[in-house]
């Protein structure tokens, strides 16, 4: 039985082994069958999307021509796209700030900066649904203002991610370097400019593509703030479901994964490089 | 070597507390003009505190420093006329040699061409020519020095602070950086203030060394006076290596001394101690002040006698280690009294360790002109 035949490996030539590529491979079928199924579904010519019933790109059409879906993309984007921003801007500023100074109730604050990470969603949501109608936050603006609410709210849980990455890169920042800008002649703000700004680039690059994507499909807490005119692709494909899938919801969650994909690769090729020549 | 006597440095009863710990205890001293200035000390005695004070990364707790006529007290690092080398060079990793260099020409808006030239000279300057383009990680150690080097010399400042410059080097390379060190410092005649804790780079580096200890500066001389002067015990056991006996001062005229030291009997020097010596005083012996001989021919009394009396500059023992470095032979002799004491011979001809081994009984003189008198 040549198959339970154990050949010799090195130690770690895990990959040799027969067992251990069959589990990999269960793992990533496991992981990932859904996404395919969801894919392929897109493809198929049937309404009620439950049956495969040939293949067909129409649905492709019909989501393209789907004002409700656009309208949804363009505000989970627009608040993606906002959120991003000023999560990187308050949470490297908080990563900084960690990092370098010290404080009366350091600890405290930085215990409270994670909180967000820890909260339920679910409780956060609630707060943001009492908060914005205790302050009397106005429903009704134009577009983009309306999504305001949101913003606020996405920032508040996407900012936290960046000063944690933004700050596990800080630990390896070697001061004298900054000393050194300082001892050249740099101010203050130059030296943070010329040699902290690209010693975290890596960490902003990261740390953004993690509030975006957290932003971008973000639920939970997106539903509780959301007013008429704000729904965001999430929940608009949540109120779709309930009346059934239909393959143009399919084929936009298709558009949207690939989306993320390719922006993932793109951060990831533009970090890879930059870490490649900080490190060392 | 371009030396006149005026202080660019001065430190005026520098304090540096931190908490309760102090790290720097009023410190007084002149660094001149031109100089190749070492501190000297144990790691933790303080000698980094006072180099990053002078370059203005720590404050003084009190006192001033003042740097070419003016009090820095209030002067930022990046206002100061000095530039310093980091222990860590802190090269910056995402620019090109040549980038890292003219950085600060960029910061003081010095225009393109005359920073292209002057990158040219520093890199020139530091052995590094051709070297523009390249990233720091892809270069030596060796070599990001050479960088760091160029990078503050290039700004012209009046005093260049190295913090422990060659300590991450090899010990070949060290020994190469010495030279060049030295060399550069001829050629640019910068003052050179440097931080070490390794006394054979201080002592063929420096014009002169402060020997910091606790804070405190132990001695300030140059680098034969520090050895064949030591100022007290910490100095002259630190600086290179050393045989103390604790004894009284029984003589002490105008031109001779003697100790006399319960472990080893009776030290004559040829010269008077000045000072207070009511109590115990220590005398200090170099190994390689000592000369060793064969026991019961009377060589080591006879010439013992050649310049002090009867009975004194005399010792016998066994041999009890012996380390053959090739060039000297290390020997640790227990005395009669218990005592070790080191002593180390040159090996004059190829045979010459084979003379004495392991348990040999040897006999040992010195001359007068050899043991020093420490009074703290």
């Amino acid at each position: 039985m040549a198959f339970f035949k154990r050949t010799a490996h090195a130690p770690l030539e895990y990959s040799k082994s027969l067992w251990m590529r069959g589990w990999v491979a269960l793992v990533m079928l496991f992981l990932y069958i859904p996404l395919f199924v969801l894919m392929a579904f897109s493809f198929n010519d049937s309404k009620r999307n439950v049956v495969w019933r040939g293949f067909t790109t129409k649905y492709y059409g019909i989501a393209w021509e789907n004002a409700q879906l656009w309208d949804a993309m363009m505000n989970s984007l627009t608040i993606a796209f906002f959120a991003t921003i000023f999560s990187l801007i308050i949470g490297s500023m908080a990563a900084v700030m960690l990092w370098r100074f010290r404080f009366p109730f350091k600890s405290a604050v930085d215990g409270t900066m994670s909180l967000p990470i820890i909260v339920p969603e679910i409780c956060l949501g609630v707060a943001f649904l009492v908060f914005f109608s205790w302050i009397g936050w106005p429903s009704g603006l134009v577009w983009p203002i309306n999504l305001g609410a949101i913003i606020i709210a996405h920032i508040t849980f996407c900012f936290p991610f960046v000063t944690m990455v933004v700050r596990a890169r800080l630990a390896s920042f070697n001061r004298e370097q900054e000393e050194a800008a300082k001892d050249l002649g740099a101010s203050e703000w130059q030296a943070f400019r010329d040699v902290l700004v690209p010693h975290i680039k890596p960490a902003l690059v990261s740390g953004a593509l993690l509030a975006f994507t957290l932003s971008l499909d973000d639920f939970v807490i997106t539903f509780f703030t959301s007013t008429p005119g704000t729904d965001t692709f999430p929940v608009l494909v949540y109120s779709l479901v309930k009346r059934g899938v239909t393959p143009d919801v399919n084929a936009a969650s298709t558009i949207l994964i690939l989306l993320t994909v390719l922006l993932t690769a793109v951060a990831l090729k533009l970090q890879g490089a930059k870490a490649l020549a900080d490190t060392h | 070597m371009t030396q006149n006597s005026d202080p660019i440095i001065q430190i005026r009863g520098v304090t540096k507390n931190y908490g309760k710990v102090t790290a720097v205890d009023n410190v007084s001293l002149d660094i001149r003009a031109g100089e190749f200035f070492v501190l000297l000390g144990p790691s933790g005695c303080g000698k980094t505190t006072l180099l990053r004070m002078i370059a203005g990364f720590e404050v003084p707790t009190e006192g001033q420093i003042w740097i070419d006529g003016q009090d820095m007290s209030r002067v930022p690092p990046n206002k100061r006329p000095v530039n310093m080398v980091f222990q860590s060079y802190a090269v910056f990793p995402h620019m090109s040699v040549a980038d890292n260099v003219a950085y600060g020409m960029k910061i003081a808006g010095v225009d393109r061409a005359e920073r292209e030239e002057r990158v040219r000279a520093a890199l020139d300057l530091v052995k590094l020519g051709g070297f523009d383009a390249r990233m720091p990680d892809q270069m030596s150690g060796g070599q990001r020095q050479r960088v760091a080097l160029a990078r503050s010399l290039v700004m012209r400042p009046k005093v260049l602070l190295l913090d422990e410059p060659l300590s991450a080097l090899d010990a070949k390379l060290r020994a190469q950086m010495q030279f060049e060190l030295s060399d550069l410092q001829d050629q640019v005649g910068i003052t050179f203030v440097t931080v070490t804790h390794d006394q054979d780079e201080a002592l063929s580096m420096a014009s002169r060394v402060a020997v910091i200890n606790k804070g405190e500066v132990s001695q300030l001389a140059t680098p034969s006076d520090l050895y064949e002067y030591p100022a007290n015990r910490f100095v002259a056991d630190f600086v290179g290596s050393v045989n103390i006996f604790e004894g009284k001062l029984t003589v002490d005229e105008k031109d001779k001394a003697v100790v006399d030291c319960p472990q080893i009997g009776k030290i004559y020097m040829d010269h008077g101690v000045t000072g207070p010596h009511e109590g115990a005083v220590w005398a200090a012996i170099r190994p390689e002040k000592i000369t060793l001989h064969k026991p019961g021919l009377g060589k080591a009394v006879a010439a013992a006698a050649k310049d002090a009396p009867e009975g004194h500059n005399f010792a016998r023992g066994t041999i009890k280690g012996m380390s053959y470095l090739g060039d000297i032979t290390l020997f640790e002799i227990a005395l009669e009294s218990g005592a070790i004491m080191r002593v180390s011979r040159p090996n004059l001809s190829r045979t010459d360790q084979e003379d004495f081994t392991w348990d040999d009984k040897v006999s040992m003189h010195w001359n007068s002109a050899s043991p020093v008198v420490l009074l703290g």
